[in-house]
C-alpha cells in the first residue's frame, strides 16, 4: 500500500517512492564487493577475507585486513576529500599527484634533522642555515602554503582566464612536478625529525583521513559553501544571476583540495620518512576515480564525501583482495579500471531511471 | 513621481557595433502590470539586462522606488527589491525547493564567513509559506529540481520571487516552453500577483496572454520603444503591426 504524505498546495506523494541516496548503492556495492571475496576465499583457499580464522588471535574479524584496506587509501582518500568538492562545483583538479609530490619535498625539507648517528646529516637541504630539528609545525605550515599557493593559482586560472579546468590544471600538474624534480635536483630529501615522523605512524592516516572526511562532509551538508557548491555544479548561469560569487567560490574550492592535497603530502612524506620528486603520481586519477566510484557526478551537482570514502574503501578491498587471493598486481589495475567504467555506467542507468518514475 | 516604481531615461546599450538598446524611456506605476513585446532581437531582453544590472548599461539613467540608482550588479538590484524570472528559469537542477528559493541568499544561523552554518528549518518554513501565497503545487519539497515537470520548475522560479519582499517583479517570457495547463498556472500566479498589487513587467510573445493578463503594452522594435499602449486603446493587430514594423513612431498614451 502506497504511503502517501501531503505536499504543500494540497498535492500528495508516496513517501515510498523517495529514492534511496545515492551512497547507499554505492555501499551495497562494497558489501557485495567483500562478500564475493568471502566467498572466493572460503572455496578455493580454505580461508576467510573479512573475520579471523587463526586460534591464537581472539577477534572476530581479521582486524589486520580490515586496518590495512583503509590505511592504504587513506592517504589518496584524503586527496579525494578535496577533488570531490571540485567536482561537485563542475571543475577537476588534475594537479593533486603532481602537489603531493612538490609538497612532499618542500616540507620535507623544513623537517631535517641536523645529525644521523652523530654525523651531519647527509641530506640536509638547509643545514647551512641551520634549519634543521624545527618544531613540528613549520613543516606542516610550508606544506599548508604550498598547497594553498598551487589551488590560488589553479582557481584563479579557472576562474579569471576561463581555461578550462582541466586544461589549468594539466598545466599545474606539469609545473608541479617540475618543482618536485628542480627542489632539490633529483635527489631524495630523508631523515625527518621525530615529530615530523609521528604524524603518518601506524593507523595516524586513517585517523587523519576518517576526521577530515567528516569535517567537510559536514561542511557540505550544512554551510553556506557547500551549498553553492551543488549550485555552481549544477547551474553556474543560475548561481551567478542568484548573486553567487561564483569567482571567488571556485577559487576556494581549489585552494582547499590544494591544502588536502599538501596534506596528504605530508602524511605520506612523513609515513616513508622519504620525500621523492616521483611521489604522489597517478594519485590524482586515484582520487578522480574514488569520487566517481562513489557517485560523484563528473558533470557536477552531484554527490558526497561519504560516497567518497565508500569509494575508497571499494578500492581499498579491490586491493587487499586481489593480495588475499595472491593475485598478481597486474589484475588489480585492469580491475580498477573496468569498476571505475562500471560505476560510472551503473550511476547513468539508475539516473535515468529515476528520471522515467519521476 | 512618487507612485512610479521605476523608470529609465535615454537607457542605451551598445554590444561593441550592434545598437542593441537606444533611448529607451520606460516608465512603471505602482500596482501596474506592464508587457513588453517585439521580435527576436529588439531589445527586450537587453532593456531587462540593463534594469537588473545582469549587464552594465553604455547610457542612459534608471530610478527606481524614487531614486536615481546606478546598480553594480543582480545582487544590487535584487537587494533594491528587483526580482527576476529568467528566461532559462536560474535554478540549480540537482538542489531542492528550498535551497533554490534561497539560492544566494541563505538565511544562516552563525555567520562564519563562506562556512556560515545555514538555518535550514527556516528555509522550509519560508518556502512552504511562499509556496501557499503564490498558490504553488509541489509535491514533495525535498525533491530536486531536476525531477519536477516545466511547469513545477517555472512555478519555483516565480515563488521565489514572492518569498522576498519585492517591489519590482521582472518576468522574463516565463511560459515560453510550457503546455497549456502549466501555462494557465503560471497565469494564475501571476493573477494573484496583480490582486497582491505586485508591479510586473512580463515580456512574452504570446498575444493572448498579454491581453489577458497586463495594463499596458510597450513594443520594442530594433532598440527601440516604438509604441506604449494601453490595453483597452489597442487590440492585437495594432501591436502586431508595431512589432513588424507596419506602423512606426512612438505612440504616445493620451494624458
Amino acid at each position: 500500500m502506497a504511503q502517501t504524505t501531503h505536499g504543500v498546495g494540497g498535492l500528495s506523494y508516496d513517501a515510498k517512492k523517495r529514492t534511496w541516496p545515492a551512497e547507499f548503492n554505492v555501499f551495497l556495492a562494497l558489501i557485495i564487493l567483500v562478500g564475493a571475496f568471502e566467498l572466493i576465499g572460503r572455496v578455493f583457499l580454505g580461508d576467510s577475507f573479512l573475520f579471523n580464522t587463526r586460534a591464537n588471535v581472539d577477534t572476530i574479524f581479521n582486524e589486520a585486513r580490515l586496518q590495512i584496506i583503509i590505511l592504504q587509501v587513506s592517504i589518496v582518500g584524503i586527496i579525494a576529500i578535496g577533488v570531490t568538492q571540485v567536482i561537485i562545483s563542475g571543475g577537476i583538479d588534475l594537479s593533486s599527484g603532481s602537489v603531493v609530490g612538490a609538497t612532499a619535498m618542500i616540507a620535507m625539507s623544513f623537517a631535517q634533522v641536523a645529525t644521523v648517528n652523530g654525523n651531519p646529516n647527509p641530506k640536509a637541504m638547509f643545514i647551512e642555515q641551520g634549519w634543521t630539528d624545527l618544531p613540528v609545525i613549520v613543516p606542516v605550515l610550508v606544506a599548508i602554503g604550498c598547497g594553498l599557493l598551487a589551488g590560488l593559482i589553479n582557481g584563479t586560472l579557472v576562474a579569471y582566464t576561463r581555461i578550462p579546468p582541466f586544461i589549468a590544471t594539466l598545466g599545474m600538474m606539469v609545473t608541479a612536478r617540475g618543482v618536485a624534480k628542480w627542489w632539490s635536483k633529483g635527489q631524495p630529501i630523508s631523515f625527518p625529525t621525530e615529530s615530523f615522523a609521528a604524524i603518518g605512524k601506524g593507523l595516524m592516516p586513517v585517523i587523519i583521513f576518517i576526521s577530515l572526511a567528516i569535517l567537510f562532509q559536514l561542511i557540505l551538508s550544512y554551510t553556506r559553501y557547500g551549498k553553492h557548491c551543488y549550485a555552481i555544479g549544477s547551474n553556474e548561469d543560475a548561481a551567478r544571476m542568484s548573486g553567487i560569487n561564483v569567482q571567488n567560490h571556485k577559487i576556494l574550492v581549489f585552494v582547499i583540495a590544494g591544502i588536502l592535497a599538501s596534506l596528504a603530502a605530508v602524511v605520506l612524506s612523513s609515513k616513508n620518512l622519504t620525500a621523492q620528486a616521483g611521489m604522489g603520481v597517478m594519485y590524482e586519477l586515484d582520487a578522480i576515480a574514488m569520487a566517481v566510484i562513489g557517485g560523484v557526478s563528473l558533470s557536477g551537482g552531484r554527490g558526497s564525501i561519504i560516497g567518497t570514502v565508500i569509494g575508497a574503501l571499494i578500492f581499498g578491498v579491490i586491493i587487499s583482495g586481489f593480495t588475499f587471493l595472491r593475485l598478481d598486481a597486474y589484475y588489480q589495475e585492469m580491475v580498477k579500471g573496468v569498476i571505475i567504467i562500471g560505476a560510472v555506467v551503473l550511476d547513468q542507468w539508475r539516473q535515468r531511471l529515476r528520471a522515467m518514475r519521476a | 513621481m512618487s507612485d512610479i516604481v521605476l523608470k529609465t531615461e535615454n537607457l542605451t546599450k551598445y554590444y561593441g557595433g550592434v545598437h542593441a538598446l537606444e533611448g529607451a524611456n520606460f516608465e512603471l506605476r505602482k500596482g501596474e502590470h506592464v508587457a513588453i513585446m517585439g521580435d527576436n532581437g529588439a531589445g527586450k531582453s537587453t532593456f531587462v539586462r540593463q534594469i537588473t544590472a545582469v549587464e552594465q548599461r553604455t547610457s542612459g539613467k534608471v530610478w527606481f522606488d524614487g531614486k536615481e540608482v546606478n546598480f553594480a550588479g543582480p545582487i544590487a538590484a535584487r537587494e533594491a527589491g528587483i526580482e527576476t524570472v529568467f528566461q532559462n528559469l536560474a535554478l540549480a537542477d540537482d538542489l531542492d525547493v528550498p535551497s533554490n528559493l534561497f539560492l544566494g541568499r541563505e538565511k544562516v544561523l552563525f555567520n562564519l564567513g563562506p562556512f556560515s552554518i545555514l538555518d535550514r528549518k527556516f528555509m522550509r518554513k519560508a518556502t512552504e509559506a511562499a509556496l501557499i501565497r503564490t498558490a504553488v503545487k509541489i509535491p514533495n519539497l525535498s525533491n530536486t529540481i531536476r525531477h519536477m515537470s516545466g511547469g513545477q520548475r517555472q512555478c519555483v522560479a516565480i515563488a521565489r520571487t514572492a518569498t522576498f519582499a519585492s517591489k519590482l517583479i521582472i518576468m522574463d517570457e516565463p511560459t515560453a516552453a510550457l503546455g497549456v495547463q502549466e501555462t494557465m498556472q503560471v497565469e494564475n500566479i501571476i493573477r494573484t500577483l496583480k490582486a497582491n498589487g505586485e508591479p510586473l513587467i512580463l515580456i512574452s510573445h504570446n498575444m493572448r496572454q498579454v491581453f489577458d493578463l497586463v495594463d499596458r503594452i510597450v513594443v520594442f522594435r530594433r532598440g527601440r520603444i516604438v509604441a506604449n499602449l494601453r490595453k483597452q486603446d489597442t487590440d492585437g493587430n495594432d501591436v502586431v503591426s508595431y512589432i513588424t514594423g507596419a506602423k512606426t513612431g512612438e505612440a504616445e498614451l493620451a494624458a
